[in-house]
């Protein structure tokens, strides 16, 4: 029995965040916001692509690293430390394994183009930043940006670039899997969260009032520990349901449900009690806490919100809650 | 990563499934009273006839030399069976490590077979009245008599659990009166019928005489009663405390049984099962996954040399809020039946013990705030 990442996994993601560290500052997620300089967005895609990042769950033969899910969600979790932009969990876990026979693969492993994916809704997040839509509902459909009409949707993290997608594209012979991507958002998740208790953590021990800092304070220690506590349970699930995958365990969709349910809601935890912990500082778009608390608000509810993931496991686990009458 | 057990593992969790099937005794009452707790004691003794008492014991002292893996597996069975409560608990999981890791060959040697045996009873002597969770302000205070060749005790200490039925009693005295706070504190081992040993036990909230105050009137103690060496008790007694608030007390076993039966709870009311209080069935099951998951990484980090200072908070910060949210679960579903007397209400009660004793939440929250987070503590 050996629970977590292999020598080799904490290397690989060692990397990943030293990479990340240069390549994707507050100021290149700033960067995909309206008005950002776009450029800068491409240069950190061509450093994923560079990294292998993009193909990590590809086959060699097609190019990737093949390196499985949990690779993936220790990659994934330093992708959300860092803010990083874009499609990424969807490219990871969807887009390039499902084109991993198609022509457009090298482009989108090398992230010289984007992919967003549909699945059902109209709105589909970062499709007005996109070179391409996948189209997973039923059948797979890939939906070039010429052929696709786009109509941009205001949000409140507005690098999440949603827009509403009406077209449809060239359909694919493949067969396209979505846990994994409500497994990558899981570890995104709390990778976001892990970036803004440091963010935390070093204000409270800066900032003085009443002749002292503010982090020796009970008052904010504590939600602090408690929202700790939360997302150190809520890896080790990411973790199991990352080898479930792995495994093609028959009950990979219950653990992957509970991965995203506790990480959807121990993330959010963190959210509000780090913007409370910087007080007025936190609740404006200069400092950079911000970026990292809108794009929990987005994830949480994004691949499988709370209520839905507890409707889910509620079935998987055979209760049937009395409807309301 | 590798979930797959061992075939030595799965051989050992067989075996004890299969004891425990034909063993573990039914409705047993409280081992917090002095009928259930003698009750339970033969339970404890069948259970070292066998060699199932202390599993991760070696041999020698009557246990199986599991590992951590198969004793976690045997733990999983044990609450799975319905196992009762280890009156033991505070001796062979709370001591017996401390001794193991502090104590003398001599010691090892004369107090852990009869632990084991449930001869001697331990239980813990840390709270005075006037010290909880400011534990390092204790008065109660060792002094060394030359010429008898040991050390005098005097004080008191309170909130003793189960002290009224135990034999033995470990705790931290002041061997230094000059010293202040952690400085000059000695862990002592100490026999309750030495002559100047005072027990009154008293009822805890769920009305069972489970605690117990403990007076030392000049109690005189040999040197040997010293544990981990005179001035070192505050080292020493940080050991046992992260073995309380940590995975040795609270397997998660116990937690994922009592989801497991709140799950069958759930299912045998469908009509009282509304969307939110299946919601909180549904959070009681994922919770106790949660905490199982996080011990079997916990575990493989410590293996891997991999730990962190104050990770033992995480743990009783987490097991204890889960065990009252999970039994207020069933408190809810049980309706107006809540209020009779019976496991769930029980279980309930116990439960909300949990974010107080083995240092309080409050406590907890400020090691991992100091310890894990690193702010200031002043």
């Amino acid at each position: 029995m050996f629970f977590g990442l292999s020598d080799e996994a904490r290397e690989l993601r060692d990397g990943v965040r030293d990479v990340l560290a240069g390549a994707c500052t507050p100021a290149t997620v700033r960067a995909a916001w309206p008005g950002g300089d776009a450029a800068q967005v491409d240069r950190l895609w061509g450093a994923l692509g560079e990294l292998g990042l993009l193909g990590l769950l590809v086959p060699e033969a097609a190019g990737g690293l093949d390196l499985g899910p949990l690779v993936a969600v220790a990659a994934l979790e330093e992708a959300g430390y860092a803010g990083v932009p874009g499609p990424l969990v969807e490219t990871v876990t969807v887009v390039a394994p499902t084109l991993a026979a198609h022509e457009l693969l090298p482009d989108v492993l090398a992230g010289r183009i984007r992919v967003a994916v549909q699945t059902g809704s109209d709105a589909v997040p970062y499709a007005a930043a996109a070179d391409a839509v996948l189209q997973v509902d039923g059948g797979v459909r890939l939906l070039v940006r010429d052929d696709a009409k786009l109509e941009p949707v205001a949000t409140v993290d507005a690098s999440r670039a949603l827009a509403t997608v009406v077209g449809e594209g060239s359909p694919l012979q493949v067969d396209a899997d979505l846990l994994p991507a409500r497994l990558g958002t899981a570890a995104f998740l709390l990778g976001l969260a892990r970036r803004q208790v440091d963010l935390t953590v070093a204000y409270v021990k800066d900032r003085k009032q009443f002749g002292v800092a503010v982090g020796t304070f009970q008052a904010l220690k504590h939600p602090l520990a408690d929202a700790v506590v939360d997302t150190e349970f809520a890896w080790p699930a990411v973790l199991r349901a990352a080898q479930s995958l792995a495994d093609g365990d028959p009950d990979a969709a219950l653990h992957v449900a509970m991965a995203k349910l506790l990480a959807s809601e121990s993330a959010y935890r963190v959210s509000r009690v780090c913007l409370q912990a910087h007080g007025a500082i936190g609740y404006t778009t200069e400092y950079d806490l911000h970026l990292f608390g809108k794009r929990t608000w987005a994830l949480a509810a994004d691949w499988g919100s709370p209520a839905q993931l507890r409707s889910e496991l509620a079935t998987l686990l055979d209760l049937n809650p009395r409807s309301a009458t | 990563m590798d979930l797959r057990e061992t075939a030595e593992e799965a051989e050992f969790r067989a075996a004890a499934r299969s004891w425990l099937a034909e063993n573990v005794p039914r409705g047993l009452p409280s081992g917090d009273t002095r009928e259930g707790f003698a009750l339970h004691l033969e339970w404890e003794r069948r259970l070292f006839e066998d060699r199932w008492a202390v599993v991760s014991w070696p041999e020698e002292y009557g246990g199986r030399a599991a590992s951590v893996w198969q004793w976690l597996a045997f733990e999983e069975e044990y609450y799975r069976a319905g196992g009762p409560q280890r009156v033991t608990q505070n001796g062979i999981f709370l001591l017996a490590p401390t001794l193991f890791a502090f104590g003398t060959q001599e010691q090892q040697d004369t107090l852990l077979p009869r632990m084991a045996a449930a001869q001697d009873l331990w239980c813990q002597g840390w709270s005075e009245p006037g010290a909880g969770s400011d534990l390092a302000s204790l008065t109660s205070r060792a002094t060394r008599d030359e010429a008898a060749g040991g050390w005098r005790l005097d004080g008191q200490k309170t909130w003793t659990t189960r002290g009224a039925f135990c034999t033995h009693l470990f705790g931290l005295f002041r061997s230094d009166p000059q010293s202040q706070r952690h400085h000059g504190l000695t862990y002592f081992l100490v026999p309750l019928d030495a002559e100047g040993v005072t027990v009154r036990g008293f009822s805890r909230l769920d009305g069972d005489e489970g605690f117990a105050e403990v007076f030392f009137d000049d109690v005189l103690v040999p040197d040997d009663a010293v544990l981990g060496g005179v001035g070192k008790g505050w080292s020493v007694a940080m050991a046992t405390t992260g073995s309380e608030r940590g995975l040795t007390l609270r397997s998660p076993g116990r937690y994922t049984a009592a989801a497991d039966r709140l799950l069958d709870l759930a299912r045998a009311h469908p009509g009282r099962l509304d969307g939110s209080l299946c919601d909180r069935v549904v959070q009681a099951y994922v919770d106790a996954e949660a905490y199982r998951l996080f011990t079997l990484r916990q575990v493989s980090d410590e293996q891997a040399g991999r730990t962190r200072m104050g990770e033992s908070s995480l743990n009783k910060l987490f097991w204890s809020e889960l065990d009252i949210r999970l039994h207020e679960t069933a408190q809810d579903l049980l309706g107006p039946e809540a209020e009779r007397e019976g496991p769930w209400s029980k279980g309930f009660q116990f439960s909300l013990s949990g974010p107080i004793y083995a240092g309080t939440n409050e406590v907890q929250r400020n090691i991992v705030a100091e310890r894990l987070l690193g702010l200031p503590r002043k």
